[in-house]
């Protein structure tokens, strides 16, 4: 069974962020890390493809400056390879225009089945993996917390604001993974060392067939009118627990009537 | 572009339309022009009356989807609406797991751009302007559509209050969705209730929320604990979602739930950026931290500088003695 996984390498969220001042567009200038909540789908993707006998994990990535940090980190879990398209007419594409992107790419690695996480850590749209299942005429499950293929179908816990649903739908699909789902495992020395000769395919807008049009800020057709600081607020009082912090917290819920 | 017609998908849940579908309904109101809901499901009738209180005119019904995930059905209905020029000049989702499906669907089959996670909506040149709060909701961010409509938004919960105006039923019109293929080849085939004991996380009065400072997964016992003695719900921070201590229904923060409740209690959570945005807009906030520079004191009303393992037991214990 060959399994897609889409995958994006961004600025370390430890690190505060910024604004380019310009373009308002987040600034990825610096080195990019594997989104944390990828790391759940290449370890679930790695668990299907073992128990359906064999098969490749494909990762594919979007990224403007060419960068492959975040995919070693992914291929030294065990992904097989890599498809990174990257060109410079990429920068301050929208969600839309990163689905287009990476359904074209997808297309090209005929998988059975292609999961994301429900969204990334430093943008947080959440529809592009919608999106992407879409332009494929594909089904989709969203908010997956627990994944099994049987035959030619993928069975998903979907997760909903009751509980879950059981859902069943034939391959190909999409299906997006909640985080915690799985134990992402950490790249072993060997994992580490077979990661750097692996295979990282990089393309351009242009050997996917897409019009430039239809990516980067121009095609994105949303522009950031204003940034403003939110309303700060007022600062609070700090206490040192000696043993009665607790009753601080009780006589301030008593206040608020809710004791 | 003027925004004379606004559709608003109105979700349904044990037969009444969600909240948030209603706090759309009244921002779409206060913005001008006719309302109009979008609903699908067996019960569409049933909340027509409670619709139209909030100020929807026209309902289009998708009816019910015989097992289908209401993602591709429903944004070919819309889609098909726009099509015939019956449209709307913008399209109000709320931030609910199948809101974002049908969404990023309906993106893609009118090939238009969708703005997600947006806070607040204003009437500005060339349609709405809208407002997203980022880097923890220190800053705000204005954007806007620059092509051809209709707009298409994705509004997390509780950016508007709710408020009925008063109106008529609303009419219901079917609008069966077209025939989608492969795309609406998933089914449901069993649907699980979880047992909850206390008030749902994002309609709770108090919120007890707990972190990696808990330390590991079984300490979590004490946020549950705390939170039922208060009638309160138990929230989570990301990490441990991600660490796998709890479902990823119990997460507060910008890639979970958004909750404003009287009183927020955060314990051993340091208020990153990513948890802070879900939570800061509470009417009060108590945080419990051994870090005296962790950000979460930032914006608490009440910090306490301690151990949760010493702070939170002696909590429970106080309150169990008023019992």
């Amino acid at each position: 069974m060959n399994v897609v996984v889409c995958v994006k390498q961004i600025p370390d969220p430890a690190a505060p962020g910024a604004l380019d001042p310009g373009t308002k567009n987040l600034v990825r200038a610096g080195k990019l890390i594997l989104d944390d909540s990828d790391a759940y789908g290449v370890e679930m993707a790695l668990q299907l493809a073992d128990a359906a006998g064999g098969g490749e994990v494909t990762l594919v990535s979007m990224a403007p400056n060419g960068e492959t940090s975040g995919l070693r980190t992914a291929l030294a879990m065990g992904a097989a390879k890599a498809i990174l398209i990257s060109d410079e007419s990429l920068a301050g594409t929208d969600a839309l225009g990163t689905a287009k992107v990476l359904a074209a790419a997808i297309k090209r690695a005929e998988p059975d089945l292609v999961l994301a996480a429900t969204e990334s850590t430093d943008g947080y749209t959440g529809t592009t993996p919608v999106q992407v299942a879409e332009l494929l005429g594909l089904p989709s499950v969203t908010f997956a917390k627990k994944v099994e293929i049987t035959g030619n179908s993928v069975k998903v816990e979907r997760q909903t604001e009751a509980g879950f649903d059981e859902v069943e739908s034939p391959l190909p699909a999409v299906v997006t993974v909640t985080a915690g789902v799985v134990e992402p495992r950490y790249p072993s020395f060997k994992g580490i060392m077979a990661a750097k000769s692996k295979p990282v395919e990089t393309l351009t807008v242009a050997d996917l067939g897409l019009d430039a049009g239809q990516v980067g800020a121009a095609g994105a057709r949303q522009e950031v009118t204003d940034v403003a600081e939110a309303e700060a607020r007022s600062a609070g009082e700090i206490v040192v627990d000696e043993g009665d912090g607790y009753t601080r917290v009780i006589a301030f819920l008593e206040q608020l009537k809710v004791l | 572009m003027s925004v004379d017609k606004i559709w608003v998908l109105a979700e349904v849940a044990d037969g009444a339309p969600i909240t948030t579908s209603l706090e759309l309904i009244t921002a779409a109101r206060e913005l001008g022009g006719t309302v109009e809901a979008v609903a699908y499901g067996d019960a569409t009738a049933s909340v027509a009356a409670t619709l139209g209180d909030y100020g929807v005119t026209t309902i289009h019904d998708v009816g019910d989807l015989a097992g289908s995930l209401p993602g591709s059905p429903v944004a070919a209905t819309i889609a098909a609406a726009v099509a015939a020029g019956s449209g709307p000049d913008a399209i109000l989702f709320p931030a609910t797991y199948d809101g974002r499906d049908i969404a990023g669907r309906l993106s893609v089959k009118l090939d238009r751009p969708v703005l997600t996670n947006v806070v607040d909506l204003s009437a500005g040149d060339g349609g709405l302007v809208s407002q997203h709060a980022i880097f923890g909701g220190s800053q705000m961010l204005s954007a806007k559509f620059t092509g051809e409509g209709p707009q298409i938004f994705v509004v997390r919960a509780k950016s508007f209050a709710a408020e009925p105006s008063g109106g008529a039923p609303a009419a219901v019109v079917s609008a069966p969705a077209p025939d989608t293929g492969a795309a609406n080849a998933a089914k449901i085939v069993a649907r699980h209730v979880e047992e909850r004991s206390g008030p749902k996380l994002d309609e709770a009065n108090v919120v007890v929320s707990g972190g990696r400072g808990l330390g590991e997964k079984d300490q979590y016992a004490l946020i549950e604990e705390l939170a039922g003695l208060l009638k309160g719900a138990a929230g989570a921070s990301r990490a441990i979602v991600d660490a796998g201590w709890v479902p990823y229904s119990h997460q507060v923060g910008q890639t979970g739930k958004t909750v404003k409740p009287t009183v927020y209690v955060a314990c051993g959570i340091s208020g990153a950026t990513q948890h802070l945005v879900g939570m800061k807009n509470s009417k009060n906030i108590v945080a419990i931290n051994k870090d005296q520079d962790a950000p979460i004191f930032s914006v608490a009303d009440l910090g306490i500088v301690g151990d949760v393992h010493k702070v939170l037991p002696q909590l429970i214990e106080a309150l169990k003695a008023r019992g």
